[in-house]
């Protein structure tokens, strides 16, 4: 920029404030990368209508989940407040040392998970105990001051102060400073509770103080106990413990291992002070599985991940951090990246709109849609003219997509209460052959058709061997399944199963045989051994009447509960062939179900180590030079000069030699420029290069590859494994 | 009992009642008002008094302070966080309200003595003034001049002042480097078993009689005084438990003068007692609870009952591969995670001081590599070094299933303990069906 200025200066130019850029918003982001852009508004919308209805189905299931946990806390408070109120009258508790009740809440090892535990424990506890709730994590609390500071700051809303900062005085004690310690938190409780309509002045939420209890608990909340200095924490209770009689003061501790972490953190004069009750909550597999049941396992969410995706999200949570949150984060990402990279997901919404939007595809779209792979599977199973039809006319393909979307939707409901049959009937089989959990048991459902793996087999063996009660209780456990299915295939499934439970229930003539015959087959087992006894000595004639007895067994007549009970197995078979093909069958499944799990797991479980080395050793990988392609092992001298570097120190060994290191770089920089006379001459390396070389190495220094070592004298100590 | 408290400067009425108010405790009492002196008379200039908890160091103090009323202040030194605190209660109660906004901000010592030397300026000692310092052993975590200035108090303010500190460790674990004001120390010794009886059985229940009241402490006692002589604890102890002792009295099975049958009744009861409620496995509002509702003892699960933890898959081979690197000598881990290693005997292969068992001497430190390295090899995946796995480690240590011992700040290949016992790891290796014991040199 030039001034009309002749002097020397530095010259403010402020910007137009009218040409300011707006910041991007998620919408932008979302349209600017994708495939398509026409539709990809449209697009965003949809997968955040999606996502807000997913959101608030995961907090409804999260809050019914912790409601009992939360009940129980709420009345472990409740009583312990009362228990203050009378404490004065009663001779036992005057003569009971006093404790500090303290609730401890054992969550489970996925600490971010308890965030949103923690808040709604604290508001409910405000809307109905106490308004003074207060919670310190401890990373705020590094010393015993900071744990006062936050405890009174966050309580009274005042600017206290640790080492008497300057702090605005507040008006109701205006001429004291007031200073970080309980006894000013006496003061300011006497105060607030004496005059219940007394509004301190940062107090925001003292106008429903009417509505509590006559000297309402002050409850601290310790989010994670296990990461405060046990001295802290001793120091705090032991202080507090002085003023039980002025402050009902009540500890609420979050736990994520054992309760054992309060006797191993606190010595047993500090655990004397207090007065610990125990709750758990549920674990968090059960969590999860609340969790996969009512947001993928349901045909409600037309958004599916595919078997492989759930794979990459149940591991994550089960091999690394058990956390409920991020398992749904990775379910929102994948989602936003399904709507991303799919343009044909204008389609996944629910039934009817989607039906509607079907007869507006564009031409484009139509296109899409003939080149996705189900559909031209579709396409080739059709006659010859229709084959036609479905390539040249658009109108026609509408119609078919139409029809094809609202088949999808009939299997999903079919789906999954068949899954949920299948899974009622193997998950109490011995060895569990299809998987404990439904999630297993769903996986294997979406990978392949699951009636022709060996698993599937072997537990339709274990179920043809099951005992009357077993099969019945899980038909009858069927039967409520399949009760609010709507689709006429469910409502046959449903009658038939039904008949069948009541025929194995209704006549006992039919349970009796069995019995008696059993008890025959018994008899008769009890003579055999008697038989080969008797002629022991006859090993072949032995094996002759094992053979026989075998034979005879194999041959009998089956009971009528036997003969029941395989019909009741061939029928489960025929809806598990019928209805529980893999996804990847019907056609336009694409639509629903996102399938790329490489790229999840690239984002949700980042290997930057990895990374690192590819970029350094490929750097076509990432800079995407054509010159750098063509390179196999060797060492391209094209290539930016830390890879050259780092590929020359892989070959060394602990130790490198700097100045070793620094000839071999110049040789293969001075390769590429042929016979340079500058090297020719005098073997010196230029002091480019050298700036060069320098600058490199210390770039490997600072990605963590070399470090400099005392050892020896112009060496570096390399810092990986491997080497030569 | 025999020794009155007794000192021509006080009167004697206010005296008696002291005495009342300090059962057992004549002698120290006694031995500390002859130290303060009267009134007016300048006092010795620090005295320390130490003895075990709830030994009435403390209330023996207040007491007398209070009934003679003698111009005093106590301060928890717990409580003070910055020195500046216990300075500002000092002069609050000395010199009134206003006194303390002398004070600069986060004073020093010098700034103390000299706010006080210019209040007491204005009003001069007529009687000797006490300050209390309660729990001193903290006053020597502060500045390092704060302890020896105030043992000479007195000298540097040019009042008559006297700074008593309590606390429960002896002196030698007081004394600076640099030497200080060596103050006068009283020891105040545990109470033996029949102080004990007669100061508990002060507190009678008032709808029975105190001779009914005085036999069931001496039962309480005889369980509890083998384990426990913590005036404060047996009190809490007896009030929780007495409800239990007067059921056959109100149910009419027993009356006040069958002790035989009393003793059988409550006997049972405290045993367990001291294995649950003193040790805070359950809590007292619990075992209250229990008493109302006749359950048996196991209904509620001690604290230490719930050992389990889950963790995530990988976290479990972490944590068993840091127990390996913690309890193994770095040299085994040829032996036990490398194929072909040969035959290593045990005997010589190893240095003498290493042939004492890995488990007596504790978690040994390890560097993050070989945590990796172990962690490769026991796990039976192949398993990319992911952020995620880093992560576990230091989630592992925030739940202090592993300890941090290098300093935070060091990135370079920071060193870890394993702080789990061995029965924690058999378990978490039992879920993964891990044999770890096979891979525990203490345990070939």
């Amino acid at each position: 920029m030039t001034t009309s200025s002749v002097s020397k200066g530095c010259f403010v130019f402020k910007p137009s404030s009218k040409r300011k850029k707006r910041a991007l918003d998620a919408e932008d982001y979302f349209t600017n990368g994708s495939e398509d852009y026409e539709t990809s508004k449209e697009r965003f919308q949809l997968c955040q209508a999606l996502w807000e209805n997913m959101r608030a189905e995961t907090e409804k299931v999260q809050d019914e989940l912790s409601k009992k946990m939360l009940d129980s806390v709420l009345e472990f408070v409740r009583k312990s407040s009362a228990s203050f109120l009378s404490r004065e009258e009663d001779w036992a508790s005057r003569m009971r040392a006093s404790e500090i009740p303290t609730a401890a809440l054992v969550l489970g090892v996925n600490v971010p998970d308890h965030d949103m535990t923690f808040q709604s424990l604290s508001d409910r506890l405000q809307q109905t105990v106490t308004p003074f709730v207060v919670s310190v994590q401890a990373k705020e609390c590094a010393a015993l001051k900071h744990l006062l500071q936050k405890f009174l700051q966050r309580l009274m809303g005042l600017s206290v102060t640790v080492d008497e900062e300057e702090e605005e005085a507040g008006a109701e004690l205006p001429q004291r400073r007031v200073h970080c310690s309980l006894s000013a938190l006496c003061d300011w409780y006497r105060t607030v509770c004496q005059k219940p309509s007394g509004i301190s002045p940062g107090k925001k939420r003292s106008s429903s103080a009417m509505e509590f209890p006559p000297r309402p608990p002050v409850i601290l909340i310790f989010k994670d106990l296990e990461a405060f200095s046990s001295c802290v924490l001793q120091d705090f209770i032991l202080i507090c413990s002085q003023y039980t009689q002025q402050l009902p003061l009540l500890f609420i501790f979050g736990i994520a291992t054992s309760p054992c972490t309060i006797q191993r953190t606190l010595p047993h004069s500090v655990t004397s002070l207090l007065c610990i009750e125990l709750f758990q909550s549920l674990p968090c597999t059960q969590h999860l599985a609340t969790v996969i049941d009512k947001l993928v396992l349901t045909p409600q969410q037309p958004f599916k991940p595919s078997g492989k995706v759930l794979q990459v999200l149940v591991g994550l949570f089960l091999y690394h951090d058990f956390s409920v949150r991020n398992f749904i984060k990775g379910l929102q990402l994948s989602l936003l990246e399904h709507f991303h990279s799919q343009p044909l997901s204008v389609l996944c919404r629910k039934k009817e709109e989607a039906v509607e939007r079907a007869q507006k595809l564009s031409h484009q779209e139509v296109e899409r849609i003939r080149q996705l792979p189900s559909f031209m599977r579709f396409v080739e199973k059709q006659e010859p003219e229709e084959q036609v039809q479905l390539l040249t006319s658009d109108d026609h393909v509408k119609e078919v997509c139409q029809k094809l979307l609202e088949d999808l939707r009939r299997y999903h409901k079919n789906f999954y209460p068949i899954l949920r049959c299948l899974h009622v009937l193997t998950s109490s089989l011995p060895k569990y052959p299809l998987g404990k959990q439904m999630r297993e048991l769903h996986v294997s459902c979406l990978e392949r058709n699951v009636w022709e793996t060996e698993e599937y087999e072997s537990a339709l063996q274990l179920l043809r061997m099951l005992a009357k009660d077993e099969l019945v209780a899980a038909l009858q456990k069927c039967v409520e399944i399949l009760k609010p299915g709507k689709t006429k295939n469910m409502r046959d499934a449903l009658q038939q199963l039904g008949t069948l439970t009541a025929r194995f229930q209704q006549p006992d003539s039919s349970a009796d045989p069995p019995a008696a015959e059993g008890s025959t087959e018994g008899k008769e087992d009890d003579s055999a051994p008697g038989q080969g006894l008797q002629k022991k000595t006859d090993l072949f004639h032995l094996q002759k009447t094992l053979l026989e007895m075998k034979e005879s067994r194999r041959s009998k007549k089956k009971s009528p509960f036997e003969l029941l009970r395989n019909e009741t197995v061939e029928y489960i078979d025929s809806l598990v062939k019928m209805h529980l093909a893999t996804p990847e069958s019907q056609p336009l499944y694409e639509v629903y179900y996102y399938t790329s799990s490489g790229t999840l797991r690239r984002h949700l479980n980042a290997t930057p180590r990895t990374s690192i080395q590819t970029a350094l050793s490929h750097p076509y990988c990432y800079l995407q030079n054509e010159a750098l392609k063509n390179e196999a092992g060797a060492i391209s001298s094209s290539a930016p000069d830390l890879c050259i570097v780092y590929k020359l120190h892989l070959e060394c060994g602990r130790l490198i030699n700097l100045y070793d290191w620094l000839e071999a770089y110049s040789t293969v920089v001075t390769a590429a420029k042929g016979d340079d006379p500058d090297s020719g001459e005098k073997g010196k390396i230029s002091e480019v290069r050298h700036a060069r070389f320098i600058r490199a190495v210390s770039e490997l220094e600072f990605l963590g590859f070399v470090k400099s070592t005392k050892q020896k004298t112009d060496h570096v100590a390399r810092l990986t494994w491997g080497g030569c | 009992m025999s020794v009155q408290l007794q000192h021509p400067g006080y009167a004697e009425e206010r005296l008696r009642l002291a005495a009342a108010r300090l059962p057992c405790r004549e002698t120290q009492a006694g031995a500390l008002l002859s130290l303060l002196g009267e009134p007016e008379q300048y006092s010795y200039p620090s005295i320390f008094i130490y003895g075990h908890r709830a030994t009435g160091k403390s209330h023996v103090t207040q007491t007398l302070l209070k009934e003679l009323e003698m111009p005093h202040v106590v301060v928890s030194c717990v409580e003070c966080v910055s020195a500046g605190l216990l300075f500002e209660q000092v002069l609050l109660s000395f010199f009134g309200s206003s006194s303390s906004e002398l004070l600069p901000r986060s004073p020093s010592l010098s700034d103390f003595v000299r706010v006080y030397r210019q209040l007491c300026a204005q009003v001069p000692a007529t009687q000797t003034r006490y300050i209390v310092l309660d729990r001193a052993e903290l006053l020597r975590d502060m500045d390092s001049n704060l302890l020896p200035g105030f043992l000479r108090l007195q000298e540097l303010v040019g009042d008559n002042v006297t700074v008593i500190l309590l606390s429960e460790i002896v002196w030698d674990k007081f004394r600076p480097n640099t030497g200080c004001f060596e103050p006068l120390l009283l020891l105040f010794p545990n109470y033996s078993k029949v102080e004990l009886q007669q100061i508990l059985s002060q507190d009678s229940h008032p709808s029975y009689s105190p001779e009914l009241y005085s036999a069931y402490i001496n039962i309480l006692l005889g369980v509890f005084y083998s384990v426990c002589r913590d005036l404060r604890e047996l009190r809490h102890l007896a009030a929780l438990n007495f409800s239990k002792f007067c059921e056959p009295l109100e149910t009419g099975e027993a009356k006040e003068k069958d002790t035989h049958k009393l003793w059988r009744n409550i006997e049972p009861h405290l045993k367990r007692a001291m294995q649950t409620v003193y040790l805070r496995e359950v809590s007292s509002v619990q075992w209250e609870q229990q008493q109302a509702e006749e359950r048996e003892v196991g209904a509620v699960r001690g604290l230490s009952a719930h050992d389990h933890v889950e963790l995530p898959y990988y976290s479990k081979f972490l944590l068993i591969a840091a127990y390996l690197a913690s309890y193994n000598p770095a040299r085994t881990d040829r032996r036990f995670f490398l194929k072909h290693h040969g035959k290593i005997k045990k005997t010589n292969f190893l240095k003498k001081h290493e042939k004492t068992s890995n488990h007596l001497l504790g978690p040994k430190p390890f560097p993050l590599d070989r945590l990796l390295a172990i962690f490769y090899s026991v796990v039976d995946s192949r398993v990319a070094p992911t952020a995620s796995v880093f992560s576990q480690i230091s989630s592992l240590v925030t739940l202090q299933l592993l300890s941090q011992v290098s300093h935070d700040d060091q990135l370079d290949s920071p060193k870890y303990k394993c702080a789990v016992s061995l029965d924690f790891i058999r378990a978490v290796a039992r879920t993964v069906g891990f044999d770890i014991l096979r891979y525990l040199y203490d345990f070939l």
